[in-house]
């Protein structure tokens, strides 16, 4: 459990994180989500104490993170890839981290095997591929057995597999019962791993919301069904939580709240012709640009003259997302 | 596994625990599980026995020569001699002091390190303790092996002292000493400024130049402030006889501590102020 109240950070004129005030619960992958300079590290920064806020508060199970007598034990944290001394072997990194708690050797031995680092923990880490490195920093962050599991951009740089990889061991790290809470400037990602979300933008709070509800929220799942007979339809599919909208004199009409399933049997049971069924599902990426268009702190300017398309014009996907 | 999570954070009595030993004890496996900690403390080693013996073989050459008024030869001692590769040896101890610190910020290791001991000062005092410990044997080692051999070289000359000479047992633990203390400045330097870069031009400025900018003032100043100085102190602590203008060993110790805590309680109060 992780608790923000009024949390703020500046950097002189700057506001990295400007009053955040939220929870995440234990049980479910907790998405934080903002576009690249919303103040997401800076957060994670201020939960484990490495950067102390300028006003307000987080906690960690109660208490500030330092309070603790086990920190390693309340959160464990994979904050950027590279927080090892490339000299060292990634057994001797995890081991000295042990050592500071009381850890045991075994317990080091199970977190190498966990992450798949058998093969390569008595070689320097500074000789790890990305990947590695990232593997190595999710054995650090699990060597306490943790209660809360913190990662900031865990797939940044993966490659399929281990990104799969991070998706189960998010799930399964929630289905333990732990907080489990990842940041991630890719909607894309979140919407597969994430139950509930926390978006931010310029380091003030956009959204505290589940996956669901913030489609819903953006007009999502709405079916487009073009028909013979759009009144008589329109009759028929209405009910509780329903809302459809149509033109007079157009054959189309936009249904939200049922699937496009229900509305294709409808109509075949009272023989109303379809020309056109289909779910216009709003993808959480334009959900998620919606909501942080105002907020995405480095604009890039398409002038590709080639491509005078509507939505590169918009330019909402903020520069060096890609990297 | 989840359910002795579950119950741990339930009752609140978590089954680790920070504690200062074992901070310390995973500071010395970090401090040893670097190449770059071996490879310097050896150039060290290699510095104060090579330079203190070749001085010791050129003070033979000279005086065979007949060269016995040479200002050089006339003073000299077994213990000054012997102990002439301190100078080079103090460079290496104090490089790698910065490293042990400065080190963690240039890698990023520094995040791992404080998300493990979130209190922070223990970190620091537990470098301070396990390098001092480790500069102090190293610089008694070399110290007692080059006079050691030193005194081979040296039998039968005017400089010629064994280790039942007055004061040489004290000069050679002093030269110990005078290392763990150059080795904790370099370390607490380097936590001032975080970088390996600074910390080692501070650290070299500090021993090598500043003594040389000395000779600006005007002399009274110099013979009343240079006395003083972190290099003059440690200088002192290991000679076996005092000139004009320099301290006694105690005090040249007590100096030079002086300096130390003073570096040491700047690296405090950053590493605890300032954001990792």
């Amino acid at each position: 459990m992780i608790e923000a109240q009024q949390l703020t950070k500046r950097y002189g004129e700057k506001t990295a994180v400007d009053r955040l005030d939220f929870t995440v619960r234990p049980g479910t992958v907790t998405g934080f989500l903002g576009p690249n300079g919303a103040g997401k590290s800076t957060t994670m920064r201020m939960i484990v104490g490495l950067d102390a806020p300028s006003s307000g508060s987080v906690t960690v199970n109660g208490r500030r993170y330092a309070e603790h007598t086990a920190p390693l034990q309340e959160v464990g944290a994979l904050l950027e890839a590279k927080s090892i001394h490339p000299g060292r072997s990634a057994f001797n990194h995890l081991n000295s981290l042990a050592l500071t708690h009381g850890i045991p050797r075994r317990r080091v031995e199970e977190v190498i095997e966990l992450t798949g680092l058998q093969s390569v923990a008595r070689k320097r880490a500074g000789a790890f591929s990305l990947g590695m490195g990232q593997r190595l920093g999710i054995a650090a962050a699990l060597l306490g057995d943790p209660a809360t599991v913190m990662l900031d951009e865990p797939v940044n740089g993966l490659d399929p597999e281990g990104v799969l990889w991070i998706r189960n061991l998010l799930t399964g790290l929630a289905a333990e019962g732990r907080t489990v809470f990842v940041s991630s400037h890719l909607m894309s990602e979140m919407a597969l791993t994430a139950d509930h979300l926390i978006v931010v933008g310029r380091g003030r709070l956009l959204a505290d919301t589940t996956v669901k509800d913030l489609i819903r929220q953006s007009g999502g799942d709405t079916v487009k069904v073009a028909s013979a007979d759009p009144a008589r339809l329109r009759e028929l599919l209405a009910g509780p939580g329903v809302e459809i909208t149509g033109r007079s004199g157009s054959e189309e009409l936009e249904v939200t709240g049922l699937a496009a399933r229900a509305i294709g049997l409808k109509a075949a049971e009272y023989g109303i012709a379809l020309f056109e069924l289909s779910t216009k599902g709003v993808s959480l990426e334009e959900a998620f640009m919606e909501l942080t268009r105002d907020d995405v702190e480095y604009h890039g300017s398409t002038t590709v003259a080639s491509a005078p398309d509507d939505r590169n014009t918009e330019a909402a996907e903020p520069v060096g997302s890609a990297a | 596994m989840s359910t002795a999570t579950a119950t741990r954070a339930a009752t609140g009595r978590p089954a680790y625990r920070v504690t200062t030993a074992r901070v310390v004890r995973a500071e010395w496996a970090k401090f040893w599980s670097l190449r770059s900690s071996w490879i310097t403390l050896g150039v060290a080693l290699v510095f104060i026995l090579a330079f203190g013996l070749i001085r010791d073989w050129r003070y033979t050459v000279m005086m065979n020569a007949g060269h016995v008024h040479d200002p050089e030869v006339l003073g000299a001692n077994g213990v000054g001699l012997s102990l002439f590769g301190l100078n080079f040896g103090q460079l290496a101890v104090g490089v790698l002091g910065v490293l042990v610190t400065a080190g963690e910020y240039s890698t990023g290791m520094i995040r791992s390190t404080l998300a493990a001991v979130p209190r922070r000062l223990p970190v620091l005092w537990s470098k301070a303790l396990i390098f001092g410990g480790v500069a102090f044997l190293l610089g008694l080692t070399g110290a007692v092996a080059a006079f050691g051999i030193g005194t081979g070289i040296l039998s039968g000359s005017k400089a010629a002292l064994g280790f039942g000479d007055a004061g040489v047992v004290r000069a050679l633990i002093m030269a110990g000493a005078y290392l763990a203390l150059i080795g904790v400045s370099g370390a607490a330097l380097g936590a001032v400024l975080r970088s390996v870069a600074g910390g080692i031009a501070v650290l070299l400025g500090t021993l090598l130049l500043v003594p040389g900018l000395m000779e600006l003032l005007p002399t009274s100043w110099q013979n009343n402030v240079s006395q003083y100085l972190p290099s003059h102190a440690g200088d002192s602590m290991y000679a076996l006889h005092q000139d004009l203008h320099t301290l006694s060993p105690t005090a040249g110790l007590l100096v030079l501590m002086g300096w130390t805590a003073l570096a040491l309680a700047g690296a405090a109060y950053r590493l605890k102020r300032t954001d990792a």
